[in-house]
């Protein structure tokens, strides 16, 4: 009957009936509510993983569906954070792929005045071959007062504290293998 | 971190952020928890809800003082007043935890005779060398050490210092690992405990209330607070951040925290320690696996121009006769191997006179006025933003338009890419892109979502971060871009003969890659950090498997032991609900070995029993002969309590049983530290390089050991104190972080969420000032100092008080964000651009959290304006300076000649980087 079908939607009797006297669950439901689901229902995996932004290292579940991040949230596994995410954290999805990312690389080149495109590979070979050459110029075995060097003094490498120790090390690996000693990173500031 | 280092032996928090919850007191200071680690901050209110005080001591009034129990404002800059009120009132008041003084710290050291303290020199200690700028700290000794160790490395100008110090190397002379001389009553006049109290003895709590701006009620409540809830029943807990540290005196503020937590008997101990609450992702990591000019990895030194010119040399100069750090040699060799593998042999001494070397300061401030100088010719940027970032962005954007090229990696075009286009000196003509001789190659960077490896957070945990997706496009991790450049670079000196060559020829570049794109193994490079034995490959278990003759490789020996077993111990996720306590200690891995609280041998009394039942941790169990408890034991595990080692031990074996310090060479915390700091064995207060008052206590204003940049046209200095032209700047100025945003932000104002919670630069001003010079709440301000000007939305707020001194004046302050740039989904003016480039000495750390400024209403000019307009404030405030400048200065006390660099009656010390740039050349 329609009478009985239209008494039956009418929330109150359907909390009543459905135990859900605040109106807080399946009773207050729409039918296109019924329909939706979870987006982390529909991932295809979950990965662990923790908050890029400040050091209190909080954990992070990245869900992935189709090769693209579909949400991130916290891990409620995690001692320390215990599932929560500050709104850095939170908004880390907006991060990843927030529309002011750069996919390319870019050149400019001296006195230009505008980028210019550039591949990957040329562009690691010019990167090796500047530092190749720089160094060849520019190399002390002493120092003025005669102090040993075995340096150049006319390359830095800036950065570290957002990246992963692994990748730390190759630098700091690298760097002191090439005789380059102002590598420096946001300890200083 | 020194100032941790010297303290009690390792540069790290003591202590993990769950425990705070253990605390019965936590003061935080220097750090806006609640906004800035605001999920860290939930152990905060878990110890409040359980009845813990919280107190909050910071300029302003922020959210974490919103949560506090207790907020005391005070003047930026003056926290060391502060801090050595607390320990001259618990001196004052016997309210020292006495018997872990006694027995923990070197309180009964007696020191030299020739040690003149700040309190007797009017400012400066014993060894100050007027002309060369810094101190010669032979008399800082304990009394009858030999000259030994780095000791014997003085003639040739060099002492261990920054990161690398700290960890034991005064230990030459000690036998079985005691110092010669001590009073264990504390009486003698000369030992550390008397010192003490004789150098804090004028810090009263009126002396504070004036200093610091708050009242004598707010200080006592703090002293009494702190003391009522320390000792064997009660703990008390320390947070700081870059509040205390970004200072020409944030070395010894933090040392000054350490030792009021030693006078109160909390380091070791559940609820109590100092937990270093840090700002970025990895930055305690990119510390221990260095992107630093003056360590290698786990803190050993750099080989330095001025010594350490043979192994041997090198290797004593830097191993302790006792304590961890005997086994120097073992570190150092296993490092080497892991470096040059086969290349590296003892008959070649290990490649240690083709090893780089370093000068006193290499560091990035160093290196910009290289680049302003133009003897830098190449720069790699990588995930950081110097032009927004760094103090005095100007000198940096200028600096980097010098270069022949440079690289920077990021995973948005920022601004220290795009300065040569749309830098504020593009809009100001003073940079024009055609006359850029700088070529530029912009490498995006890959997400922490798209690539493996580990974080070090800030409780010395490594957490492992899974790859979810593939990075797209050009997109590539710095594993993938260091590891190929490497290789690249290796093809092209392949066959070169040259001598500068053999080392990179000899590195052990060799990582197994996975994936189209090559992406080199993270979980290699992590076998490599914790090492394995070369004849059987297996894999370490933990630093003291390491040996000094090649047979072992280790690229990390503090992180020895992240991948025991052949498993990846910091990608352990068991859920906290599955773990016995709330210690976790099986969620990832802690340096050093998986310790969660380190110093945890003082958890228990010298007899090894727990000082109490409410905050047992670590024990000794006599059935099992072995340290036992909640976490793993800081300590060799079958080492008794009352162990004393004989005369002729070395290395750990010659630390006592009841000596829980275990890197240092006398096994105890340091009240008192005699060798490894630039600027003293005590913290003293010294105003800020820029403030508007002078010391109250000496002639020497400032930190006579600060690095300044006299010379540099680039870094001019605002008129101090009551200097003419100071009136120019007057006020007190302090930046600082929100939580919609992170740095420089280039990880933020990309982020649309983030960009509409917090969209504009802005300033707060208390409604005083803003009546007094006319600023509008939501209109515009522009704030200028002698580097530049910026303008912000102004925030009319009491949130920021305004300094009462005991002069009559008031002083105002003015709080700065420093999160915008000229990129983004929003942008704005940089707040670093005001700030100058005088740095703590141990450190090369600028001091942003306090200078000053001046303020007007309205929009900063435009244009070719802006510089004029910061011009002609300076010359204004020169030529008054000039104007009063009448006669030389004399010695002493009286001596009042104002001079243009801020600071009268003072020492006068050298640019640091002088010697450097000497010897570079």
């Amino acid at each position: 009957m329609a009478l009985s079908k239209l008494l039956e939607s009418w929330p109150v009797l359907r909390q009543l009936r459905e135990g859900d006297p605040l109106g807080l669950g399946k009773a207050v439901q729409s039918p296109r509510s019924q329909m939706l689901v979870p987006r982390i229902d529909e991932a295809e995996h979950v990965v662990h993983s923790i908050c890029p932004y400040c050091a209190v290292g909080c954990g992070q579940l990245v869900y992935v569906r189709d090769g693209e991040v579909t949400h991130i949230e916290g891990d409620p596994a995690s001692p320390i954070s215990r599932g929560r995410l500050c709104p850095k954290g939170q908004a880390s999805k907006s991060y990843v792929q927030s529309p002011l990312r750069e996919y390319k690389v870019k050149y400019r080149r001296p006195y230009g005045t505008r980028w210019e495109e550039l591949s990957l590979d040329d562009a690691m070979d010019m990167i090796a071959d500047r530092i190749v050459e720089t160094r060849a110029k520019t190399w002390r075995k002493k120092t003025g007062g005669g102090a040993p060097a075995n340096r150049t003094m006319a390359i830095g490498n800036l950065g570290g504290a957002t990246l992963d120790n692994e990748e730390n090390y190759l630098i700091k690996k690298l760097m002191t293998a090439l005789g380059i000693v102002q590598v420096e990173n946001q300890a200083r500031i | 971190m020194p100032s941790l280092g010297t303290s009690f032996g390792r540069g790290g928090a003591t202590t993990f952020q769950q425990d705070l919850q253990n605390a019965d007191c936590i003061v935080i200071m220097g750090s806006n928890m609640a906004e800035n680690h605001p999920v860290g901050f939930q152990w905060v209110m878990e110890a409040r809800e359980r009845g813990a005080k919280v107190i909050h001591v910071d300029p302003r009034f922020t959210r974490t003082s919103a949560m506090a129990t207790k907020h005391v404002g005070i003047r930026a800059g003056s926290d060391i007043a502060f801090l050595g009120g607390i320990a001259n009132y618990i001196l004052e008041h016997d309210l020292y935890f006495r018997e872990y003084v006694e027995k923990y710290t070197n309180a009964p050291v007696i020191i030299d005779e020739r040690f003149v303290d700040t309190e007797d020199a009017d400012g400066l200690f014993s060894g100050w060398d007027p002309e060369a700028g810094r101190y010669d700290i032979e008399s800082w000794r304990y009394e009858g050490m030999e000259v030994h160790g780095a000791a014997g490395q003085r003639g040739e100008g060099f002492e261990p210092s920054g990161e690398q110090s700290g960890h034991g190397a005064a230990g030459g002379g000690l036998h079985h690992g005691e110092p010669p001389a001590e009073d264990p009553e504390l009486e003698h006049p000369r030992c550390v405990f008397q010192i003490l109290k004789r150098h804090f003895r004028r810090y009263t709590p009126e002396f504070v209330a004036e200093t610091c701006a708050c009242s004598v009620e707010d200080f006592v409540e703090v002293c009494e607070t702190l003391a009522a809830n320390s000792g064997r029943e009660r703990t008390s807990a320390f947070c700081y951040a870059v509040g205390w540290t970004q200072h020409t005196t944030g070395v010894q503020t933090i040392r000054s925290a350490a030792i009021v937590q030693q006078l109160l008997g909390n380091i070791g101990r559940p609820g109590g320690g100092i937990m270093a609450l840090r700002g970025h992702a990895s930055i305690q990591g990119s510390t221990d696996i260095p992107t630093l000019f003056n360590i290698l990895p786990g803190y050993l030194p750099m080989p330095h121009t001025l010594s350490y010119h043979k192994l041997k040399n090198f290797i004593d100069s830097n191993t302790s006769p006792t304590g961890w750090w005997g086994e120097f040699k073992s570190y150092w060799v296993s490092l080497m191997k892991a470096y040059f593998g086969e290349h590296a042999t003892e008959e070649n001494d290990w490649l240690f006179e083709e090893l780089p070397r370093i000068d006193s300061d290499n560091s990035a401030y160093f290196t910009v006025q290289q680049m302003l100088a133009g003897n830098v010719k190449g720069y790699i940027i990588a995930g950081e933003n110097p032009a927004v970032g760094h103090a005095n962005g100007k000198a940096h954007r200028l600096g980097l338009a010098k270069l022949d090229w440079l690289v920077v990696r990021d995973v948005v075009e920022i601004e220290s890419a795009s300065f040569w286009y749309d830098g504020p000196e593009v809009e100001s003509g003073e940079l024009k892109p055609e006359e850029i001789p700088t070529e530029i190659f912009f490498m995006p960077a890959a997400a922490h979502t798209e690539k493996d490896g580990s974080f070090t957070n800030t409780q010395r945990l490594l957490q492992w971060h899974w790859q979810a997706v593939e990075p797209k496009e050009d997109c590539r991790s710095e594993l993938w871009f260091y590891f190929h450049l490497g290789r690249l670079i290796k093809q092209r000196l392949e066959d070169s003969e040259e001598e500068r060559d053999k080392l990179i020829k000899a590195l052990r570049w060799e990582y197994p890659t996975h994936s189209g794109i090559r992406e080199p193994d993270a979980e290699a490079v992590l076998q490599e950090i914790n090492g394995w034995e070369i004849e059987s490959g297996k894999f370490l278990t933990g630093y003291p498997e390491l040996k000094d003759d090649g047979s072992t490789v280790c690229g990390c020996w503090i992180y020895c032991g992240c991948f025991k077993d052949g498993i990846n111990q910091t990608a352990r996720k068991k859920p906290h609900w599955e773990q016995d306590s709330y210690v976790a200690p099986e969620w990832a891995w802690a340096w050093p070995a998986n310790r969660r609280i380190i110093y945890n041998r003082a958890s228990a009394d010298p007899d090894g029993k727990p000082w109490s039942e409410r905050k047992r941790y670590v024990w000794w169990d006599e059935s099992d002969g072995s340290w036992t408890g909640l976490d793993v034991p800081d300590f060799k595990e079958d080492k008794e309590p009352h162990y004393v080692p004989p005369d002729d031990a070395e290395a750990e074996e010659a630390i006592a049983g009841g000596h829980p310090f275990i890197m240092q060479a006398d096994g105890r915390a340091w009240l008192y530290v005699p060798q490894g700091l630039e600027d003293g064995p005590l913290p003293t207060h010294y105003e800020p390089h820029e403030s508007p008052f002078d010391n109250p206590l000496y002639a020497q204003r400032a930190n006579p050991r600060r690095q300044q940049n006299k010379d540099l046209a680039e870094d001019p200095y605002n008129p101090v104190a009551d200097e003419p032209g100071s009136d120019v700047y007057p006020y007190v100025v302090t930046t600082y972080r929100l939580t919609e945003h992170h740095t420089a932000g280039g990880m933020t104002r990309s982020v649309p969420y983030l960009a509409e919670l917090q969209p504009a630069m802005f300033c707060e001003v208390h409604p005083d000032l803003a009546r007094e010079v006319g600023l509008e709440h939501g209109g515009w301000a522009t704030i200028y100092t002698s580097r530049s000007a910026i303008e912000a939305r102004v925030m009319v707020t009491d949130r920021v008080r305004p300094l009462q001194m005991k002069d009559g004046r008031t002083v105002h302050q003015v709080g700065l964000p420093y999160h915008w740039g000229k990129r983004g989904l929003i942008t704005g003016d940089s707040a670093n651009d005001l700030a100058h480039m005088a740095l703590d000495p141990n450190v090369h750390i600028q001091e942003v959290k306090a200078f000053t400024c001046g303020i007007r209403p309205g929009r900063r000019p435009r244009g070719p304006e802006l510089p004029k307009f910061v011009a002609e404030l300076r010359e204004q405030a020169r030529s008054r300076l000039e104007a009063s400048a009448v006669e030389p200065p004399t010695p002493g006390r009286t001596s009042r000649t104002p001079s243009a660099s801020g600071g009268r009656g003072e020492q006068d010390p050298r640019v640091e980087s002088e010697e450097a740039r000497k010897t570079s050349s």
